[in-house]
């Protein structure tokens, strides 16, 4: 059962915000009974029974008392409404001390991670369970959102700007990250995870290099870790592996094609090209697609590189 | 006393497009802006349809993400600028204003046919921005909408077209409410549709000319890159969306008001009883249009605005609920010892009531700053702003449509195909936009062509309703044209209503009145013991 | 029963119908300019110095001048007006003509202004300032140029016979935009030109 609101709160926090939605659902179905009940019950009740009777109803053109009261009580009831909203939204704002600070800066249309120590990673922000992080948030290009649901947490990012956001993990989990400011046309699969770790668990995966994608285990196949890599890092924003083609060429196929270029010259997508590509896409763009890939040469690690590259020779 | 269509044919007499195009008579200019708008209500519901369709899967299928974007852009673009700020305002506020006050027209006729064709010149141009269409939301957000290489410059040039039309509009109404009206309608003998077009119109003339400008701003941002929103220049991105709330909130009061103003015209009638709370309704038309300023904000709670001014924000936008809390308590109480019956007009016009509640109840979600943060961006907000403009405004439409429309084409409707298409229309509309308050709340945001696969169900839910509502429309819009070619013919007052324009003929004549009529009382002196207006 | 029709129907009435229409487009107006003005203030703030440096680049003798040029301009105007009150067209339509006339050189004033910033390599996108200077001034100078066919076309309407002491509705209505647009001017050169 997923998350959602008003179930399943990841944090204190979170369940705090849960409650408030609680708040406001109660009056709300209160009034709604209230007025819809009323509304049609009024409707019912006065309707036209014989078609001559309808100049008796009287002239009755308004009560003073009652518009006081209904002035006065929503009033009230707004009031109370807004005084814990803000108050449990000002907590929310309000950073935990010795936060764990995460750099995460959006561009289209993929996130990519920093940590304090300098391990990077895109799509993907792993923590340990029981401490508070702070989300340090800027964008590259054009406004970006990152919403993690499960936590009730939300904050724009945006050019030329750091905004901020934090959240105290209690329990081990993935939790979902979208992103909620439209940003043109991968915006809906701009999505990443937020992976909070039992603390042993964590502290194992930084020792052994703290990599993005580094969940499979030594065995892994090289192929099975570049198709993993390929979900996460955001290659499928824009390049199907099947069917409808989207900004970019498809994967199936690609290893061994030949596609002109911009420029005139054409290249074989031999395993130098797809390499070349990852890390300096701009170098020789396929023509009649738009010079929009970034970079992942800082943030791919070489062994995840030949991962990608042994997994797109697979798809034939 | 109410006069008989011996007249026959009235305003629409004079035949040929010329005494269309450089029509002088507002119910002319009404009309006109009545066929535009719905038509342009059609085309957008066409793009709401095929965002659905593409809906019914999670990943794409039938159009690429680029494409869905684009739909979603000319879905909201074209429902909002070119369907429900001018539809009742320009459309039957045109028509109406003036029979109302007991006027024979507008104050400036020819500003009013200019309103017309500068409204057409904007469209034209709208149009003719598609070779490049946009997919930057209706809301236009820097810095996107300023690298964007579709079409932004030529649509923000025709929606500032737009614009004019409506701020032309407005300027009218306002100098035709204050100047025009007849001897012994003082300001408590109005009508309240009156009162709502009054507030509306003030509205209009403040804040459209800030959306103008801030369509000369991304313009000149694109043209000549001048830097306002663009943070490379020391310019920032978040000033565009103050700039663009700043109209744009206080429209969806221009959206609102005149279709409330219906209401409080429908109900009385078909209750048989005066308004409850004349002055109260009054006056919260002239509070919401005043405190709907200030709440601008509260689209931005999560765009880095300062903690202080989201509490300030959240704090007034609390209280523009409570004249409109104010406008629902009044129109129940009329229905108090009321003789109601339930015609399509009474219909709609419960239907309004209803719908508004449950769009009015969820916005405290999105008003308290916690929640907000949870909802902002996701299908709960689409499903609020449904709720209120559709269930809200729309359904107020289709209440004067059917409440004037023997007024305005002599004709009567089919009732029976009335009510059956009410009941689609009301049904399709709740399973297609509660389902979104259920998945917004679920995490699904919005403006996204594939989500996740859990998020289907509702999805598809969604999906079958909007057929249901699709299919309730076009048996409405049918029945309209069935009515036009082949109603009986309508009697001057139908509805047995005391407001002026049930005082002429059906339709009327081009002068409105033969005599302009002296009023001695307001329009609801339904039941005893006070009988009709002379 | 039968009673006098208000609004077209009186001529007291019309007129005061037209200029309250007038009224509420200058609202508009001042709305529209207002956006403006909200973008230098929240600019300003942010960038004093770039302001502060920018500002003495521009021309502030040719800014004054303009500004002398637009005053007698709406002073002609008023003779104007008063003119036609006393019934006398042809001396309204010398000082509307002059009015269009003064009109002109302020554009042509501002022209040189603007050539000479961009012969300076100064153009909106230059920097902040440099928008909204071109931005505020540019807008102001469509309404400069919207008013002089406003104006012209009062001329042309007086040379027909229209006007007369007891109507002149236009006119008024005209000159009283055109006082509008010198307004705006006289906000735009303190806060362009001369406030550091």
């Amino acid at each position: 059962m997923d998350n959602a609101l008003p179930f399943g709160a990841a944090s204190g926090q979170a369940a705090r915000v849960d409650a408030v939605f609680l708040m406001i659902l109660v009056i709300g179905v209160f009034f709604f009974f209230l007025t819809q009940g009323i509304l049609i019950y009024f409707a019912v009740k006065y309707r036209r029974r014989r078609p001559d009777r309808d100049n008796e109803t009287p002239a009755i053109t308004g009560s003073p008392l009652l518009e006081v009261l209904w002035i006065l009580i929503p009033s009230i009831v707004v009031v109370v409404i807004f005084y814990y909203g803000w108050r449990v939204y000002t907590d929310q704002r309000i950073p935990v001390a010795g936060a764990t600070e995460v750099y995460v800066n959006a561009r289209q249309w993929l996130y990519e991670i920093k940590y304090p120590d300098g391990r990077t990673a895109i799509n993907e922000i792993r923590v340990p369970a029981g401490k508070p992080v702070k989300f340090i948030l800027s964008a590259a290009d054009v406004l970006h959102g990152f919403y993690l649901p499960d936590f009730r947490v939300k904050m724009d990012m945006v050019p030329g700007r750091v905004t901020t956001l934090w959240v105290q993990p209690d329990r081990p989990g993935n939790y979902q990250i979208f992103c909620t400011v439209y940003c043109g046309t991968g915006h809906s699969n701009m999505l990443a995870q937020l992976i909070v770790m039992p603390p042993r668990e964590y502290a194992e995966w930084v020792e052994q290099g703290g990599r993005g994608g580094g969940e499979g285990g030594v065995h892994e196949p090289l192929a099975v870790r570049g198709e993993r890599i390929v979900k996460n890092a955001g290659c499928l924003n824009c390049h199907a592996v099947d069917g409808k083609e989207k900004i970019a060429p498809n994967f199936r196929g690609l290893y061994g094609s030949k596609a002109p270029l911009e420029g005139g010259k054409s290249v074989t997508a031999d395993e130098e090209y797809l390499r070349e590509s990852i890390v300096d896409p701009g170098a020789k763009v396929v023509k009649g697609y738009p010079n929009v890939m970034p970079t992942f040469k800082a943030t791919l690690p070489k062994e995840d590189i030949d991962a990608v590259v042994a997994y797109l020779k697979t798809l034939k | 006393m109410a006069e008989e269509s011996g007249n026959g044919r009235g305003y629409l007499a004079e035949r040929g497009w010329r005494s269309w195009a450089f029509t002088l008579d507002h119910k002319r200019v009404g009309a006109m802006y009545l066929w535009t708008t719905i038509f342009f209500f059609l085309v957008g519901g066409v793009f709401a349809l095929l965002l659905r369709l593409e809906l019914l899967s999670p990943q794409a299928r039938y159009f690429s993400n680029h494409t869905y974007n684009v739909f979603f852009t000319l879905h909201g673009s074209m429902m909002i600028f070119l369907f429900i700020i001018p539809a009742i305002p320009s459309g039957l506020g045109n028509f109406f204003i003036p029979l109302h006050i007991g006027a024979r027209d507008v104050a400036f006729p020819r500003l009013n046919i200019a309103s017309y064709w500068v409204f057409a010149a904007g469209f034209l141009v709208i149009i003719g921005s598609l070779v490049a269409p946009m997919d930057t939301g209706w809301t236009f957000y820097t810095p996107y909408s300023a690298k964007s290489t579709s079409a932004v410059t030529t649509l923000s040039f025709g929606l500032f077209l737009i614009g004019m039309s409506s701020i032309l509009t407005g300027l009218n109404f306002i100098v035709t409410i204050h100047k025009m009206r007849a001897p012994g309608m003082t300001w408590h003998r109005l009508p309240l549709f009156i009162w709502g077009m009054y507030a509306t119109s003030i509205i209009q003339v403040i804040a459209t000319p800030v959306i103008g400008v801030t369509f000369l701003l991304l313009v000149a941002e694109r043209v000549f890159g001048v830097g306002f929103f663009d943070p490379s220049k020391g310019g920032d991105p978040v000033l565009f969306q103050h700039f663009f709330w700043f109209y744009s909130h206080p429209v969806v009061y221009v959206m609102i008001l005149p279709a409330m103003g219906i209401i409080s015209e429908v109900i009385p009638v078909f209750s048989r009883k005066p308004i409850f709370g004349y002055n109260a309704i009054a006056y919260s038309s002239l509070a919401i249009a005043f405190l709907g300023f200030l709440v601008w904000g509260h689209h931005m709670f999560t765009s880095g605005m300062s903690p202080l001014a989201n509490a300030i924000f959240s704090f007034l936008t609390f209280f523009v609920a409570v004249p409109t809390a104010v406008k629902v308590f009044n129109w129940i109480a009329t229905l108090y010892k009321g003789s109601i019956t339930f015609e399509s007009p009474m219909l709609y016009a419960l239907t309004f009531i209803f719908l508004f509640i449950v769009g009015g109840l969820t916005g405290p979600f999105l008003g308290a700053l916690a929640t907000n943060v949870q909802l902002h961006d996701t299908y709960f907000v689409v499903a609020h702003f449904h709720y209120t403009m559709m269930g809200g405004t729309v359904m107020g439409f289709f209440a004067g449509l059917h409440y004037w429309f023997p007024k305005m084409t002599g004709k009567m409707l089919n009732e029976k195909v009335a009510r059956a298409a009410w009941a689609l229309i009301f049904v399709g509309f709740n399973v297609t936009f509660f389902t979104m308050f259920i998945v917004g709340v679920r995490g699904m945001p919005r403006r996204y062509a594939e989500y996740l696969p859990k998020y289907q169900v509702e999805n598809v839910i969604s999906t079958i309703g909007a057929a249901v509502l699709a299919l309730g429309i076009l048996v409405m819009c049918w029945n309209f044209l069935q009515g036009l070619r082949k109603g009986p013919p309508a009697p001057g007052n139908p509805w047995r209503a005391l407001s002026l324009e049930w005082q002429t003929p059906s339709p009327p004549d081009t002068e409105n009145f033969r005599e302009i009529p002296v009023v001695t009382d307001w329009p609801y002196s339904y039941g005893k013991p006070e009988g009709p207006v002379a | 029963m039968s009673a006098p029709t208000p609004g077209h129907g009186d001529p007291r009435v019309a007129f005061e119908t037209a200029k309250l229409g007038l009224w509420t487009f200058l609202a508009t107006e001042v709305l529209l300019f207002g956006a403006l003005f909200a973008a230098y203030t929240v600019f300003r703030v942010k960038y004093p110095a770039l302001f502060q440096s920018e500002h003495l680049k521009l021309n502030r003798v040719l800014g004054t001048l303009n500004t002398f040029v637009l005053i007698t301009s709406s002073l002609a105007v008023v003779l104007g007006v008063d003119a036609i009150r006393r019934g006398k067209a042809r001396l309204l339509e010398k000082y509307y003509a002059a009015t269009v006339l003064l009109g002109a050189v302020f554009l042509c004033v501002k022209y040189v202004e603007w050539t000479g910033e961009f012969h300076h390599g100064r153009y909106p996108g230059t920097n902040i300032f440099f928008s909204l200077y071109f931005m505020m001034t540019g807008l102001h100078g469509i309404h400069v140029i919207l008013g002089m066919g406003a104006l012209t076309y009062v001329v042309i309407l007086s040379r027909r016979g229209r006007f007369s002491g007891t109507y002149h509705t236009p006119v008024e209505v005209v000159g009283l935009y055109w006082h509008f647009v010198d307004l705006v001017w006289i906000y735009l050169l303190p806060l362009l030109y001369l406030i550091g």
